[in-house]
This record gives structure tokens, C-alpha cells and sequence, in this order.
């Protein structure tokens, strides 16, 4: 199943500083939920320190996960059945003033 | 001459400068008031003087603002806290929209490495404080509104108190730390005002407004603040500035719309802007969280906590030293200077701060690149100290430096190197052997 990943606000620093991931996540029995997809971009994208990406099997406190431009919270966050072709987003917010 | 005949000369020269500054800023503030015509009555208008209907009439004229959105405006209070790269903006375009009465907090002063996006200060107001600098420069755009500046640390009590002496329509966060984002947002939660939130760093801005109608707060978002590792300041991230720029006049907007009553108000979105490709993300954010501790139905924060403690981080974006290295190992500058020639100097910067400034003689291994290859790192070590055994680990501060050494400590313990820390790095360098190398 082909879909967008993509990381701002400096979670991209994890990544190779590479924002946006064309993904293809193979074929499996049951749905891909995000639960799923945190585990795989721990194991196939994150370049370095998990920590610093996930806690307690969900995304550590500060980042905000969207789905095709809506806060993930409207969707079920981990339970949200992935569908082909959707964009999701992890952005880390900014304090900088 | 003697070396500190010249100084205490240079001081005393410093000192007449300010001075003689000070007077022709008291004159020139005189001068301009005394040249002001008080606003006379409008026989043509009740409610605004001549002088006002002409300044505002490109906004007033619009269907969106009319004279009852211009009224709304004079008649407001309006917060600021922060008056840095966001706050700058933000304060430049609410005083010249003709917000009645501007609040501006800040306790920093001004410096040379704030200018480039900080637009309300310029050279001469370098270590004058940043509301002084601010109000001089509103004042002159502006002299019709009331402008407060407060030169003050944002903490519970200062909060408190601002809250307590006036109802804001609407506060600005244009702060730069995660302890003092939480502490505003339960304060304008629990006294029921709108809060326009801003940030900035690097290539990247967002926004988005707090507790209006029934979208959510900070808190609904993140109940739980982030790892204090995880956040950078612009000090140690740097930022590009019209980032801040765009960012910051976005606020003011928002706070106009909040106080003429405008729709389309950026609740319940979070607006993302990636300089870096020009692009701008509106997406669509979770309502008031019914569960929240402090917004909430049945709300468990009642009065302002200990954000410090709550956070893990002080309630500023300075950098706080670290002090995890032996003390055998540390030495200072002065040290550092007498054996800097006969010894190996590694300068653990990242590259690119390497590059705007370095020590002659001195070898560029960041830190991220020996974290990442420890092995490598002393391999590289034993084989560049061949005509050496002293190794001089230095970095901006020293912070990263004592880093670096506690990271090889057990590798080069069966060599014969001897391994030093430079106390208070670069900084102190600058400071205290030459002043020609740059404090960034």
C-alpha cells in the first residue's frame, strides 16, 4: 500500500533531514493502523535515537500526528485504519520566538 | 599606552556617550511632543478625531473593519508578551492599526545578534532594554494609542498581576520557552481570553489561537509537555529572519479579527509555514477537550502551577552549563591560551559554526559525528596527537565539550593522552583573551 510520511518542525532530523517519505508498506492479513506504522518507520525510517520520536508505544509528547491535513485525534489516533494514498504527517512543534 | 589606562579611558568615554544618548533621546522625545497638536474634535464624526478617521480610513473603509470594527479596536487592550522576533511584528502592525491600549513584556535587553529579525530595536538601543527600545520606536509610528511597556520576567505572579489590573481582549505569545507557553495558557484560560499563539525556527513558523469559542487550548493538544531534549531554542537552532517576521504579522491579524469580531478565526486549525518551500498547511485541529485539565468540564487546574517543575525547563531559552567532567580535566581559558600552541585543540562544533568562526590550529570533529562512531572518533585521536599528549576538547560554551570527553573517557583511559575540557569555550575565550573572536 503506497502512502505519503512526512516530518516537520524538526523531526526531520531523525529522518536524514528528509521531510517528505514515499512509502510503500507491504501487504499483510489484517488493516494498517497507525499503531502499525509507528513500529514500522521505527524499524525501516527512523535514522537515529527513537527516544526521541516515540514513548510508551505512541509518539512522544509534542509532536502532532495528522492524517490528510486533520489532527489525528478526529480519527482515532492509533486505531485509524490506513488507507492507500493518504498523507500522513508527524510534526514536532516549535517554541522559538 | 598601559592596558588599562586605555580601558578605564574607553569606559569613562562609553559612559559620557550614554549619557549625551540619553539627553538628545529625552530632547528629541520633547520636542516631538511639544510639536503634537492635541487631537481636536471632529465636527463630521462622534466618535473619531479628524486625524484618526484619515490614518485609519484604508482599514475603515473595508466592509470587514467599518467604523464599529475601528471603535472595537480603539477600545481594546491588547497583551504582548515576548518582544522579540514575533513580538516585533506583531506590535509593530496592532500599534499602527490603532489598538487603544498595547501592553509589551519583556526582561531581555537588546543585542547585536537579535537585529536581524528583532525589527522594533536597532544598533544604538544594543543593552537598552527591548520594551524601552519598542515603545520608542511604537510611539513614533503612533503617539495617538497607550502604549505600557513592562520591563518584567514572566512568572506566575507577574501573570497574575497584569491579569488582575486589566481585562485583554486578547494576549499575543511571542515567548521563546515551553515553561512560559503553559503558563499562559492556563492563565488566558482562567480568565477567558483568547490567546494567539506564535512560533518560529529555522525555515519553519506555526500558528494557531487558544481558548476562543470552542476550540481547544494548549493543554487539550499537549497535556503532556515534551522532553526537555527535545526542544531547540534560536540560539542553538538559529532562524532565518523573516520566518518570525511572517509568523508574528499573522498574530497581529489574528488579534485584530478576535477584537472587531471577525469569522474565520484560526481556531481549531493550526496553520504550518515552511519558508523553505514556500508553503503554508491549514490543517484541521481536535475541538476543546471536554476531559482537559485546565479547560475542561470539570477543570483540576484552579490557579497557575510551577510550570518550571512541570516542564523539566527553566522558563527561558538561554543555555544552562553543565558542569560533568572531573575537575582535573577542566581548565580555563587562560590555560587553555599558554598550551593551545604545543598541544591538540579539538573543536567540537557543528560544521557549519565551525566555519563562521574558528581558533587558527584547531580541528573541526562535531559532536553528533563522534557520538555516532565512537571508535573512529579516538582511532582519529591516537593518530592525530603523534607529536602531542595533551588534548584540548573546546565547543561554543563548554557544554558539548564536556560531552564529548565523558563520551571517549573510556577509550583513550589505557593511552597516554591527557584529556582537557576548555571551561566556558569559545564564549569565554572571547571574553576574557580576545575580544575579536565573535560571541554568537
Amino acid at each position: 500500500m503506497k502512502i505519503t510520511v512526512e516530518f516537520s518542525g524538526g523531526a526531520e532530523l531523525l529522518f536524514n533531514n528528509k521531510k517528505s517519505h514515499d512509502v510503500d508498506l507491504p501487504d499483510k492479513d489484517t488493516n494498517w493502523t497507525i499503531a502499525n506504522l509507528l513500529l514500522w518507520i521505527k524499524d525501516n525510517l527512523l535514522q537515529e535515537r527513537p527516544e526521541l520520536f516515540l514513548q510508551d508505544n505512541s509518539v512522544r509528547p509534542g509532536i502532532l500526528v495528522l492524517v490528510n491535513d486533520t489532527d489525528w485525534e478526529l480519527l482515532g489516533c492509533l486505531d485509524y485504519k490506513i488507507e492507500p494514498r493518504d498523507k500522513i504527517i508527524f510534526i514536532s512543534t516549535l517554541h522559538g520566538g | 599606552m598601559d592596558r588599562n589606562l586605555q580601558k578605564s579611558e574607553v569606559d569613562e568615554l562609553k559612559q559620557d556617550i550614554q549619557k549625551l544618548k540619553d539627553e538628545l533621546r529625552r530632547k528629541e522625545r520633547l520636542l516631538f511632543e511639544l510639536q503634537q497638536k492635541p487631537l481636536e474634535n471632529c465636527p463630521y464624526n462622534n466618535i473619531f478625531k479628524r486625524d484618526e478617521i484619515v490614518r485609519y480610513s484604508r482599514q475603515m473603509i473595508m466592509s470587514e473593519m467599518g467604523t464599529d470594527g475601528q471603535e472595537a479596536l480603539k477600545n481594546s487592550n491588547v497583551l504582548i508578551v515576548g518582544i522579540g522576533g514575533l513580538g516585533c511584528p506583531a506590535a509593530l502592525y496592532l500599534a499602527s492599526s490603532g489598538v487603544g491600549k498595547l501592553t509589551l513584556v519583556d526582561y531581555d535587553t537588546v543585542e547585536l545578534s537579535n537585529i536581524h529579525r528583532q525589527i522594533l530595536h536597532s544598533e544604538e538601543n544594543i543593552d537598552i532594554p527591548k520594551v524601552d527600545s519598542a515603545y520608542a520606536k511604537l510611539k513614533r509610528l503612533n503617539h495617538n494609542i497607550k502604549i505600557v511597556p513592562l520591563r518584567q520576567l514572566i512568572n506566575n505572579t507577574t501573570v497574575e498581576r497584569l491579569m488582575k489590573s486589566t481585562k485583554y481582549d486578547v494576549v499575543l505569545d511571542c515567548t521563546d520557552n515551553v515553561a512560559t507557553r503553559y503558563l499562559l495558557n492556563d492563565a488566558c484560560v482562567l480568565n477567558n481570553i483568547p490567546l494567539v499563539s506564535g512560533s518560529a525556527l529555522q525555515m519553519e513558523g506555526q500558528l494557531t489561537v487558544y481558548h476562543y469559542m470552542d476550540g481547544p487550548c494548549y493543554r487539550c493538544l499537549f497535556p503532556v509537555p515534551p522532553p526537555p531534549e527535545t526542544v531547540t531554542n534560536c540560539g542553538d537552532g538559529g532562524v532565518l529572519g523573516p520566518i518570525p517576521g511572517v509568523i508574528g504579522t499573522l498574530q497581529a491579524l489574528e488579534a485584530i479579527k478576535i477584537i472587531i469580531k471577525s469569522e474565520g478565526i484560526l481556531t481549531s486549525r493550526f496553520l504550518i509555514f515552511d519558508g523553505a518551500s514556500s508553503t503554508f498547511r491549514n490543517v484541521k485541529l481536535r475541538k476543546r477537550n471536554k476531559d482537559c485539565e485546565v479547560c475542561g468540564d470539570s477543570p483540576t487546574i484552579l490557579t497557575l502551577i510551577n510550570y518550571e517543575q512541570f516542564c523539566r525547563s527553566s522558563a527561558h531559552d538561554k543555555v544552562v552549563d553543565i558542569n560533568i567532567v572531573k575537575p582535573e580535566q577542566q581548565v580555563d581559558v587562560e590555560y587553555f591560551e599558554k598550551c593551545k600552541g604545543t598541544s591538540l585543540v579539538i573543536d567540537v562544533r557543528p560544521e557549519l559554526e565551525f566555519k563562521m568562526c574558528s581558533l587558527p590550529s584547531t580541528i573541526n570533529y562535531p559532536f553528533t559525528k563522534l557520538t555516532k562512531n565512537v571508535g573512529g572518533f579516538t582511532e582519529f585521536l591516537k593518530n592525530q596527537a603523534k607529536t602531542t599528549e595533551n588534548v584540548f576538547f573546546i565547543c561554543r560554551r563548554g557544554n558539548d565539550s564536556q560531552r564529548a570527553l565523558n563520551y571517549i573517557q573510556n577509550d583513550v583511559i589505557d593511552s597516554n593522552l591527557n584529556v582537557y575540557n576548555v571551561k566556558g569555550g569559545l564564549r569565554d575565550y572571547a571574553l576574557k583573551i580576545d575580544s575579536n573572536f565573535p560571541i554568537y
